[in-house]
């Protein structure tokens, strides 16, 4: 009974590392795009976070404007990777891809966490770009090896998340078009529903309310927690990650059951 | 298929989602290019091959798990009179090499004439005839009918049912994408 279980598990965990291995690999043969996506956080920080950290129009409290929207501006870059990342298994449908991933013995689930892990492993290149940046801007970051450590597991878990959300939604439109469209209308909200840019304290009361229904704000709070020098947590680091775990896993849940749709 | 990899690693990332044990792997794999006379190819991008290389390499990554069955939706649609032989030759040879049984669709008839034990002609969704290629031919009245006009006498009255728009369109751009 529990040797059957111990090889269910560790057949799922090494088919999910499969389906990372297989976008990783991709992704060794073309790296252009981690290249050309450091441009967006490049900007963000540059421009918008310097401009407005001289307006002294966001009030921040102790920390600098500067250094409170870096760790925003780096979950905001993990989003806008994660939520376009569904239309792969698009492409993936049209080539008869998926069809013969979902014929072979392997877990929908691991075919699910695969795919959403290898989009948090892409974006890791980001926490590079954005420590470069936050460097040269001189925002004071925190460099202990576990606050390092827990700023890659958030990327990695948030870009698992939003990841497996775009797939869900690639699952349920099924076409390249309905899907730039509907990632479209769901990156901006929920980007400005979240502290990313501004602390949730200055928001109306309904902004507010729909913030803390959004995940992004839970990962923007362990992010600059463990970024930033000094800081402290608004919600509590374990219920960032009881959010981020929680959220990730009903996700995947439901991607394995919506992922034959895809074969129809 | 996917166009960003190299052949090899196509097949690589199938035989471990297909359980084909660790140990095997390798030799299995190397074992299929050259059956499928792509050994020089493995380490290309599969986006770079050719239409009858990318059919080839698919029906290598599909012999890896040695299934009974091989089920083929078409295997040579769109290939050259060139690439189709060669598809073949590499079809007969795994049949005869591994017994598998071949099931496949094909609107070439020359193709279920030459390699079908026995041919399923198919009307609206339904099978409409069954039989060895003599035994379909000798179901019509009168003699010296090809297999063409057996087809014609039972699907002929619908003349443009196959297909959909978004098949041709999906095979588009799959053909697009991988060159």
């Amino acid at each position: 009974m529990t040797s059957t279980f111990i090889d269910a598990l560790s057949g799922f965990v090494e088919k999910t590392f499969v389906i990372t291995e297989f976008e990783l690999r991709k992704l060794r043969h073309d790296f252009t795009e981690l290249i050309t996506r450091a441009l967006q956080p490049a900007l963000w920080l540059l421009v918008f976070g310097q401009v407005f950290s001289r307006s002294g129009a966001m009030h921040t409290g102790n920390t600098p404007y500067l250094d409170f929207i870096a760790p925003g501006i780096l979950a905001q870059s993990v989003l806008f990777v994660a939520i376009f990342y569904g239309i792969n298994v698009i492409w993936e449908r049209d080539l008869g891809i998926v069809q013969k991933f979902l014929a072979s013995p392997t877990p929908r689930a691991a075919l699910v966490l695969g795919k959403g892990f290898s989009a948090g492993i892409r974006t890791l290149s980001q926490a590079g770009i954005v420590y470069g940046l936050s460097l040269l801007l001189g925002v004071k970051l925190k460099w202990t090896p576990l606050a390092l450590l827990n700023v890659l597991v958030v990327v990695v878990l948030a870009a698992t998340l939003f990841s497996t959300f775009s797939l869900v939604i690639a699952c349920i439109v099924k076409t390249r078009e309905r899907f730039m469209g509907v990632g479209q209308v769901l990156t901006m909200p929920l980007f400005f529903a979240s502290n990313a840019i501004y602390p949730t304290a200055i928001m109306p009361g309904w902004l507010k309310t729909i913030s803390h229904l959004n995940p992004l704000t839970y990962v923007v709070d362990a992010l600059r927690t463990f970024m930033l020098a000094g800081s402290t947590s608004t919600f509590s680091l374990s219920r960032d990650y009881a959010v981020i775990l929680l959220t990730t896993t009903i996700l995947v849940f439901i991607g394995a059951r919506l992922y034959s749709r895809l074969a129809s | 298929m996917d166009g960003s990899l190299t052949g090899y690693e196509n097949l690589l990332i199938f035989s471990k989602l297909y359980d084909v044990p660790r140990r095997e792997r390798q030799a299995r794999i190397r074992e299929a290019l050259e059956f499928m006379g792509l050994t020089a190819d493995g380490g290309r991008l599969v986006g770079e091959y050719s239409g009858g290389m990318v059919r080839r390499l698919e029906i290598a990554q599909s012999t890896l798990h040695r299934p009974r069955v091989l089920f083929l939706d078409e295997p040579t649609v769109g290939l050259d009179p060139i690439a189709r032989d060669a598809v073949w030759g590499h079809l007969v040879d795994l049949r005869a090499n591994y017994g598998t049984t071949l099931f496949f669709t094909t609107h070439y008839l020359e193709e279920a004439e030459s390699h079908c034990d026995r041919i399923a002609i198919m009307h609206l969704g339904k099978v409409a005839a069954l039989g060895t290629c003599k035994e379909l031919e000798a179901s019509l009245v009168g003699g010296g009918h090809t297999l063409s006009d057996v087809f014609v006498h039972y699907a002929g009255s619908a003349p443009d049912s196959g297909g959909t728009f978004r098949g041709v369109a999906a095979e588009r751009a799959t053909a697009q994408r991988l060159g």
